[in-house]
């Protein structure tokens, strides 16, 4: 009760130096973690997309380029910033820290390591403190990363109305409402996952997916993790979803206005989204820092001490996630405005919200002990009738279209 | 102060070191870089053409109703979440409160794709 005194002025009395330092510590590590995450994610991206393009990619700076990154943001710094005669100054100058904050914020809450198994609930023992391996640990912590990915749209929509000028706004008002749309099918696909773990702290939900059996991915039955992965594409802007900067039509989008580091700062954080949101991906559905585990056989590195072996455990199903997004990138053609909202709206949000009454009638069902097989059948069913009602709609829109001679 | 505030405390502790470095950063920046403003150089880009009429053009209702509608799923998932950390206590009751919440709202959905409000061109 009384060790957070240097961080919290309301607290008077005897200050412990431990958990202050633990707190300190913490915050410098995920910190430094973050940056170094988000610019060695930028290195990884352009090398595996080199490859997959049968380029060599970055290979100058450093070792395998790896530096490449940092010798960029050395030249940003060099680079005169402008600021056009046109814009809002006041907003313009306010929206880089509102995207960069926010893709900080969400790392707050990821479990980055400690040890899940048994009855450890991911506690460490440092320095005779017992601690988690998280800056923080609030008790509606998905909550908080559904409310921070929201205001990360502020940053973005600030910074093309107060550019002044026509690319930018147009980006920025596509980026608002495709944000938007796939915020909520995101949302309903994590409440998928909230109803199966029973809590929503991100400590809690690793916890409850203690096996690979027990993994959400497949207790809530691999569709709402399909879901959210597309809404977090889109959320994320990244290919195929980047209309938001499609170089043919916006020129840069939001950030064409932009330049030097200011424009760096919105960089850093479109990347850091990226990591933040693998990492999300990996909490949510994949365990976290819960080492594969198939009944009692548990897959354990050895040597290293099980805390620490959970930081590797994230970190290696974190990078499967990038590579994913890389993938897509180099793989998937872009999306045409029309066809991205229809996905969002006319499947995304039905699906996820009829999935997630599902499962809470198959839970409430075991609670109840209903008959299994009844239970499979009228699920079966319900699914069946679902399936086709949302086909029937899809079909009768697109006769409608064409009846009204649309072109698409 | 209690314990649950406390989590928050770090959180914006953190903001605020994101909110410092990002200062920073800029601040080193200001230092190093030429400052050469001439008045080309401020126009807004429209791909080295220079800008006709003004920046802040009207743009289409049609994203204004995406936001309302979003609004409505937003707040949905709100009310979810408490229900779906608490499924057990309420049991089938409280399942068929939500079927027919959910379903409401699904009808809303309906009724906008049915008025053309989804369609985007």
């Amino acid at each position: 009760m009384m060790y957070n005194f240097a961080i919290d002025p309301l607290l008077t009395g005897k200050v412990l130096w431990t958990p202050l330092l633990i707190v300190l510590l913490k915050v410098v590590v995920v910190f430094a973690v973050g940056l170094v995450a988000t610019m060695l994610m930028v290195w990884f991206e352009r090398k595996v997309i080199a490859g997959m393009q049968n380029r060599i990619g970055p290979n100058k700076a450093g070792p395998f380029g790896i530096l490449q990154t940092l010798a960029d943001g050395i030249k940003l710094f060099f680079k005169e910033d402008l600021i056009p005669e046109r814009s809002d100054r006041f907003v313009f100058k306010l929206a880089p820290y509102l995207a960069f904050v926010p893709a900080f914020l969400t790392f707050a809450i990821i479990p980055l390591g400690g040890d899940f198994r048994g009855d450890n609930d991911g506690l460490v023992t440092w320095f005779g403190q017992q601690t988690r391996v998280q800056l923080a640990d609030p008790p509606i912590g998905i909550l908080f990363a559904l409310a921070i990915s929201s205001i990360a749209i502020y940053g973005i929509m600030l910074a093309g109305w107060s550019s002044g000028s026509k690319y930018p706004l147009l980006g920025s008002v596509r980026a608002s409402a495709q944000m938007v749309s796939y915020e909520a099918a995101l949302g309903l696909s994590v409440a998928a996952v909230v109803l199966v773990s029973g809590t929503l702290s991100t400590s809690g939900i690793v916890a409850r997916q203690s096996s690979l059996g027990n993994w959400n991915v497949i207790v809530t039955g691999i569709v709402p993790f399909f879901i959210f992965m597309i809404a977090a594409t889109a959320e994320l802007n990244r290919p195929p979803f980047d209309l938001v900067e499609a170089e043919q039509e916006l020129v840069g989008g939001f950030n064409t206005e932009y330049a030097s580091l200011r424009f760096a700062l919105f960089y850093l954080a479109e990347f850091m989204n990226t990591v933040t949101m693998s990492a999300l991906i990996v909490t949510l559905f994949f365990g976290g820092p819960q080492p594969i585990s198939v009944g009692s056989l548990t897959v354990d590195i050895p040597i290293i001490g099980n805390a620490f072996e959970g930081t590797i455990w994230l970190l290696l199903k974190v990078l499967v996630f990038l590579y994913i997004y890389v993938w897509f990138r180099a793989t998937l053609p872009r999306f045409r405005y029309d066809q991205l909202m229809d996905l969002g709206w006319k499947v995304l949000i039905p699906a996820s919200l009829g999935w997630f009454i599902l499962l809470a009638a198959q839970r409430v069902g075991q609670d109840a002990g209903w008959d299994r097989y009844v239970v499979t059948i009228a699920t079966v069913l319900i699914l069946l009738v679902c399936y086709s009602l949302l086909a029937l709609a899809q079909r009768t829109s697109e006769n409608e279209r064409k009846r009204d001679g649309v072109m698409f | 102060m209690s314990e649950f505030l406390r989590s928050y405390l770090v959180v914006v502790w953190f903001g605020l070191a994101a909110f410092l470095v990002g200062s920073l950063l800029l601040g080193i920046s200001a230092l190093l870089r030429p400052n050469n403003p001439t008045s080309e150089k401020l126009l807004s880009y429209e791909s080295g053409v220079d800008p006709v009429g003004d920046g802040w053009s009207q743009s289409q209702i049609r994203y204004y109703v995406f936001a309302l509608l979003f609004v409505i799923f937003d707040v949905e998932a709100v009310f979810i979440f408490p229900w779906a950390t608490q499924l057990e206590r309420y049991g089938g009751f409280g399942l068929v409160e939500m079927a027919v919440f959910v379903a409401v709202l699904v009808l809303g959905l309906v009724y906008a794709w049915r008025k053309g409000v989804l369609r985007w061109v």
